[in-house]
């Protein structure tokens, strides 16, 4: 604060804040962990759900479909139901459908070649538009996919699949697996490896007749309208399927899975119970601090000073601690962003939720400032004289 | 020898003041009135305990007496609520008070911009003017310094530089030579009798010492919550 000649830089409400803030180190200390374990957990379990939330349409993202027609009542892409192939057809027969391509899934035993069985989830596609092939392949190569026998895993379940190299063979259903591509990253949030295939292969994986499949994704041709097209699909097939649009079953997934399940509604929980604690402990720090400073509010209200100029130095001092809070609170969260990027579920940061957990901290340090605004109201500027 | 005939700045009448609850409870003001002209230097004196400290809050707008009436610039301020008794303290009175109550963490002319700050005085004049009140009671060397840093004749010359800052109507202060070598207290009394020369302004001093009756224009004595005598003299110094 030296050399202000003339105009100054900051508001003196300002300096008054910062200095009763930075004056007792300890409370301070106290204050700034009290916001930055709030926010931390608010950031985790929020940053959590955001993934879990992309991690749970990751497959309907890769398929590139416009619509999809699902078994009526399907809840999510991993609901294994079946679809009759004649409902492909009347898709096929609708103006504005360019291609029907099934897609089947279903649970199934991986026997490991060194004995021992493990449950998988076969994802079968043939290699046509749309469809649902791995990506991020990292060895092999999606050519290969084709070929008898064939299967692509992700490296980061060899271990669990009993597999280390291409060329390592498995037997799913009393048939051979050959491995032949290798992915990197399609980790399933449901910890059950998957295992893409061909179409054909995957329904004798899973034991499924040849007239049937779990999805027909439809593409539609340039010019026409996804809903109004859905709407005529719809009416052309079985009662026991339906028409959605990708966005309609992004929904109908991330519905079931974050709050049919009940996943969500905890980690929303944990995240308001970060807010309260976080809450309770500033105010507390807060109260406490202006206790102690009570007789220089006092003599601030015996110098005439209104009960807004007051309260602007406890709402600075809240405001500082806000951001000395988040500060830190933001750069331990993005240490665990980046430790648990290549974990089954990463934390994931973005910039909107970046500025929502500033805007957070502040309403958070905003609302604990309450208790110690009502105490400063309540001083009588005589008590100045009693001191 | 000035009387002047101008209204009151500050009148006080029949306040009687009970401080304290219960059995603890004191008439501290048993019937007081006092009312300060412009341009004029009041002196208080009486025994420790007598009520100078509450007769001075009492006129300052900062306790609302138990009976009587203050009248500032001849307006009542019996049904003021606490945020309009702010403003007639923050617009027409400067206090220095008894145990000078500066801000330990603000740095001196911090704690004499502060006056200015609530009254939302924040031109680059603002500092202009803190600083020449710290000249004018001796300071500009210690401008920077923090009470803790500043003996405590020192902490009570910002003190009084934060009350005479504002250049308010009515400087009401308590016992503002007290920490004061002869040499400070002679100029810091020169400094007030200057401001009571203003007939639109007017200072009230308590005090014991016996050096500063030479710049009174009145004299009034409080014993035991009443006032006991009153009488006028010519000021030795200007
Ligand atoms: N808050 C209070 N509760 C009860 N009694 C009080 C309170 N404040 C002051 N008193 C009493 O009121 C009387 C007047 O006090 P006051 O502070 O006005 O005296 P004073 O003349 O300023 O004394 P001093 O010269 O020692 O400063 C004293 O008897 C004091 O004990
Ligand atoms: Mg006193």
């Amino acid at each position: 604060m030296q050399g202000h000649s003339g105009g100054r830089l900051m508001p003196l409400v300002f300096t008054l804040a910062s200095r009763n803030l930075f004056h007792d180190r300890v409370r301070l200390i106290a204050t700034v962990i009290g916001i930055v374990f709030s926010i931390i957990l608010v950031t985790v379990q929020i940053g959590l759900f955001l993934s879990f939330e992309r991690m749970v349409t990751t497959m309907i993202d890769h398929a590139d479909a416009d619509l999809w027609i699902v078994p009526r009542g399907t809840k999510c892409f991993e609901d294994p139901s079946l679809l009759d192939e004649r409902e492909r057809f009347r898709a096929l027969s609708i103006e504005g459908v360019t291609a029907a391509t099934p897609l089947v899934i279903g649970f199934a035993e991986w026997r490991l070649p060194e004995g021992g069985a493990t449950p998988v989830f076969v994802v079968g596609s043939n290699p046509d538009k749309p469809g649902l092939r791995p990506w991020n392949v990292i060895a092999g190569g999606l050519d290969q996919l084709s070929t008898k026998d064939a299967v692509a895993v992700d490296k980061s379940y060899f271990e669990r699949l009993g597999v280390s190299e291409l060329g390592d063979i498995a037997e799913i259903r009393q048939r051979k697996a050959r491995v032949a591509a290798i992915t990197e990253g399609i980790r399933s949030f449901t910890t059950t490896p998957y295992v893409f295939t061909s179409f054909d292969q995957a329904r004798t994986y899973i034991g499924v007749a040849t007239n049937k499949a779990t999805y027909f994704l439809v593409r539609i041709a340039p010019g026409y309208d996804a809903e109004s097209v859905r709407d005529r699909i719809a009416d052309n097939i079985k009662d026991d399927a339906e028409v959605l649009t990708t966005e309609e079953f992004r929904v109908r997934s991330r519905a079931f899975w974050l709050f049919g399940t009940g996943a969500g509604a905890a980690l929303f929980a944990g995240a308001l119970l970060g807010i309260i604690v976080g809450t309770v402990i500033v105010a507390q720090t807060l109260y406490s601090s202006t206790k102690d400073h009570l007789n220089e509010f006092a003599t601030l209200r015996a110098i005439g000073s209104s009960s807004a100029y007051i309260i602007k130095v406890i709402l600075w001092q809240a405001l500082l601690s806000a951001v000395v809070g988040f500060l830190i609170a933001a750069g331990i969260g993005l240490i665990i962003v980046y430790l648990t990027a290549n974990t089954a579920l990463p934390v994931i940061m973005t910039p909107g939720l970046m500025v929502g957990l500033l805007v957070l901290t502040v309403v958070m340090c905003a609302v604990s400032a309450i208790s110690a605004i009502l105490e400063v109201m309540r001083i009588d500027p005589a008590m100045v004289f009693t001191r | 020898m000035t009387a002047p005939m101008t209204a009151p700045i500050i009148e006080g009448v029949d306040i009687v003041q009970r401080l304290g609850e219960g059995a603890g409870q004191v008439e501290a003001l048993k019937g007081v009135s006092l009312s300060l002209k412009g341009g004029e230097m009041t002196l208080l004196m009486g025994p420790s305990g007598s009520g100078k400290t509450t007769l001075l809050s009492v006129l300052g707008c900062m306790l609302t007496p138990t009976q009587g009436t203050v009248r500032i610039l001849g307006r009542a301020t019996t049904d003021a609520r606490p945020e309009d008794l702010a403003e007639i303290r923050r617009q027409h009175v400067g206090f220095i008070f008894q145990s000078y109550h500066l801000f330990p963490t603000l740095t001196a002319v911090e704690n004499v911009l502060l006056v200015l700050d609530v009254r939302s005085d924040r031109s680059s004049g603002a500092f202009a003017k803190a600083t020449e009140a710290l000249a004018t009671v001796g300071l500009s060397h210690k401008t920077n310094s923090f009470p803790r840093e500043l003996s405590g004749g020192e902490q009570q010359r910002v003190a009084i530089a934060r009350a005479i800052v504002g250049n308010a109507s009515a400087i009401l202060a308590d016992e503002p030579t007290g920490a004061l070598d002869s040499e400070n207290g002679h100029a810091i009394m020169t400094v007030m009798a200057r401001i009571a020369k203003d007939l639109s302004r007017t200072v009230l001093v308590v005090t014991h010492d016996p050096r500063i009756l030479p710049f009174a224009n009145r004299i009034v004595r409080i014993e035991d919550g009443r006032i006991v005598g009153e009488e006028r003299v010519s000021p030795k110094h200007q």
